[in-house]
């Protein structure tokens, strides 16, 4: 019979002392996984910067300096990929449970959130942000304020649009640049000479100039897709113009019909096959460093069409309203740091093509050098002039939504062949039942 | 005395031993799976702005749900997905049934290394899968273009990014990566068919379809409603292959947007955490009346087998 339970664990066999081991792993495991789950840095010199690859890289580089201005203060870096970024930093705000203390976000997430009250405001005391707007660009400055006034990020670098264009393939299709910029029609007849010409399409995607379209005309602080009172814009002329001209260029086959990104987009640009590309100027060091290095050399920069002056992204700091109230100080002096020094600015755009979003970096000696890929042309001047004609656009709740159906019925045109107005209607539809959720 | 009694209290009595030595997976269970249950629900009556943080939460009734039955994305993804279900679903059965039948009457001590072999893919991370035949099915640099290309000297076809062929490739993919599965389901069940039944069927001159047609698949018929069940639940929850293999988008028209990426999307992309708890527990019921269906249509006409 075997002995009483009870009196096991007093026994020296070894299975016993196994059995001790075991619960003593355990209760090391468990204790140690909640304390992992629920310790914040109380810390108030210890602060926490959560961003995303290459705004990791700049912050890194500023915090040698920081160190030297601050040396009781320690900073991490908390680097995730852009897409797993934004949805841990709306984990972090919807729970409070692992806020840093300063987030990059990008500015459509900018935007999104600035429709909530999980981001410190800025303009408030201590920070006073508001007092800072004449050292920005304007346009970025005003993105990272919302409806209400009040400064919710601190904007760092931005993407002014650009319209880069294939050179040898103009001169061989005997375009000229007014050609191609004069208005956005004269850019697709400029496409259908190119493609005559030399058999290179004007465009990766049509879609990509109806992004465009629908921004252009924009007043300040309007929103693309939704007017003040929430109303969908959709059916304006606006989207129709938009619309009309994506598909001249899908019937006349001057879209390449591939996706930003995507393999066959690279290979387009190395084989020439692609004429024109519409994008922020960071676009530049990408082609340089990977998309197409071997063009170099080929590509020139112009304004966009129709003196179209849009933004491509870009990048802003802000503090969670629920972070730990005693490293906000210092978290506002980091952002500070990283946002109105000129060297660093300018350290960030030849390293990382961070355009900076500060006005006084704009006036570097380095705007004015030559550019190899760009065959020695100065395009800094001119993104430069297009930076401080930008107006910011607001941002809609509901715009991500939006982008992605206004995207879909385009397809429905240019591939199905259903008209523009029915898609339009549609859109319209979908949207009203969204607006005001 | 008193020493031994202290060291006794310290360890672990058998009255506690089972639940402590539980513990594990009882909290991780709670934490992962009982909470976001309880949560969904609570979330699918309430209207939240997410970066507000839990303190915005507003209750809104029925609100949600009433919006998500009148979403129009929300039935062309319930389209999507019953289509997904069915074009990879339907043919994984037409085919591991007749196919582990061959297998086990043909490879006799190869079974196992040969259903291994089909068995990979299922195993294999969904990941790398999605990567790999978005890469096959790429239009101008894809193995599966190049091959129609030196046979038919056609045009390159845009397999994803067309939404006439995207739909047959993700299907496709879903069907490759179960086949295994439900190979390995039904050679299970072709060992409980007793060896007589098919000597006696021999004696009487019984051809090899009918002693499939009339031994094999009464035979397998629990484990075909075992299987078709888990496909349906299955099928209407697919998510991975066409999140990955589009980017996350559901590719043109939303083509291959399942109500599980929609409901991801409306969540994380749309920031509508109610709406997206709503369609969840419908797509629940859905998935739970569809197995219904399921069990009537394979239940036999006398009593259950």
């Amino acid at each position: 019979m075997p002995s009483s339970p009870r009196l096991l664990p007093s026994s020296p066999i070894p299975g016993l002392r196994r059995r001790r081991l075991l619960g003593a792993a355990l209760s090391t495991f468990t204790g140690s996984a909640l304390l992992a789950g629920c310790s914040p840095q109380e810390s108030p010199n210890q602060l926490t910067v959560a961003a995303y690859p290459q705004i990791d890289a700049v912050v890194e580089q500023a915090l040698q300096s920081w160190r030297a201005q601050h040396p009781g203060v320690t900073v991490k870096v908390v680097t995730r990929q852009y897409g797993d970024h934004h949805t841990a930093m709306t984990t972090a705000l919807s729970t409070a449970v692992g806020l840093p203390d300063v987030m990059a976000l990008e500015s459509s997430f900018v935007g999104r959130f600035a429709h909530g009250s999980g981001l410190e405001d800025l303009s408030a005391a201590p920070y006073e942000a508001h007092q800072l707007r004449d050292r920005f660009v304007a346009f970025a400055f005003d993105q990272g304020t919302n409806a209400n006034g009040r400064v919710l990020a601190l904007p760092t670098d931005i993407g002014p649009g650009t319209l880069l264009f294939r050179q040898d393939l103009l001169a061989r299709a005997g375009v000229s640049v007014e050609n191609l910029t004069h208005s956005w029609e004269s850019f697709v007849d400029a496409g259908l000479a190119i493609k005559q010409k030399t058999g290179a399409f004007l465009l990766g995607n049509a879609q990509t100039l109806k992004d465009i379209l629908i921004r252009s005309g924009l007043q300040p602080g309007q929103s693309l897709y939704f007017g003040s009172d929430h109303e969908v814009l959709v059916k304006s002329s606006r989207f129709e113009r938009a619309f009309e001209l994506a598909l001249k260029v899908r019937r006349n086959q001057l879209d390449a019909r591939v996706n930003a990104w995507s393999n066959e987009w690279a290979e387009g640009f190395k084989r020439g096959r692609l004429s024109v590309e519409l994008s922020g100027a960071w676009m530049v060091g990408q082609m340089a460093k990977w998309v197409a290095p071997s063009t170099a050399g080929l590509w020139r920069a112009a304004h966009l069409p129709e003196s179209t002056f849009v933004s491509y992204g870009g990048t802003f700091y802000a503090i969670p309203r629920l972070s730990n109230p005693q490293r906000k100080a210092h978290a506002w002096a980091l952002i500070k740091h990283l946002t109105l020094d000129t060297s660093r600015q300018v350290q960030a755009f030849r390293e990382v093509d961070a355009f900076p979003a500060l006005s006084q970096a704009l006036d570097e000696p380095f705007f004015d050098e030559p550019l190899p890929f760009l065959g020695g042309q100065p395009a800094r001047q001119l993104w430069r002039e297009a930076a401080r004609r930008i107006t910011a656009v607001s941002v809609h709740k509901q715009n991500s939504f939006a982008d992605e159906v206004v995207g879909t019925e385009l397809d429905n045109v240019l591939d199905r062949g259903k008209s523009i107005t029915a898609a339009l209607a549609d859109a319209h539809r979908v949207l009203v039942r969204r607006a005001r959720r | 005395m008193s020493r031994s009694v202290i060291k006794q209290r310290k360890r672990l009595t058998p009255r506690w031993a089972p639940y402590v030595l539980l513990m594990p997976f009882l909290v991780l269970f709670a934490v992962f799976g009982i909470f976001p249950l309880l949560f969904s629900i609570v979330l699918a009556f309430q209207s939240w702005d997410p970066s507000s943080g839990l303190a915005s939460m507003t209750f809104v009734g029925t609100e949600n749900f009433s919006f998500a039955l009148g979403d129009d994305w929300f039935w062309k993804s319930l389209g999507s997905t019953f289509t997904l279900a069915l074009l990879s679903g339907v043919p994984q059965h037409l085919v591991a049934i007749p196919l582990a039948a061959f297998i086990d009457r043909t490879f006799g001590r190869w079974r196992d290394p040969v259903s291994a072999v089909y068995f990979l893919p299922y195993i294999t991370s969904s990941v790398a899968i999605a990567i790999l035949f978005g890469a096959l099915f790429s239009k101008d640099f894809g193995l599966v273009n190049s091959l129609l290309h030196a046979w038919l000297r056609g045009e390159n076809i845009d397999w994803i990014g067309r939404s006439e062929t995207l739909g047959p490739v993700v299907s496709f993919i879903v069907f490759w990566r179960y086949l295994g599965f439900n190979l390995v389901l039904y050679l299970a069940a072709l060992q409980s068919i007793p060896r007589d039944l098919y000597e006696a069927a021999e004696l009487d001159g019984a051809s090899a379809w009918r002693q499939f047609f009339h031994i094999t698949l009464p035979g397998l018929r629990p484990m075909i409603l075992f299987g078709v069940t888990l496909s349906v639940i299955g099928g209407l929850q697919i998510f991975e292959e066409p999140f990955i293999l589009t980017g996350g988008k559901g590719g043109p028209d939303q083509v291959v947007m399942t109500v599980g990426m929609y409901v991801y999307r409306t969540a994380f992309e749309f920031n509508d955490f109610g709406a997206a708890s709503a369609m969840s527990w419908i797509l629940c019921a859905i998935v739970a009346v569809m197995t219904w269906v399921t069990h009537r249509a394979f239940k036999t006409d006398g009593s259950p087998r």
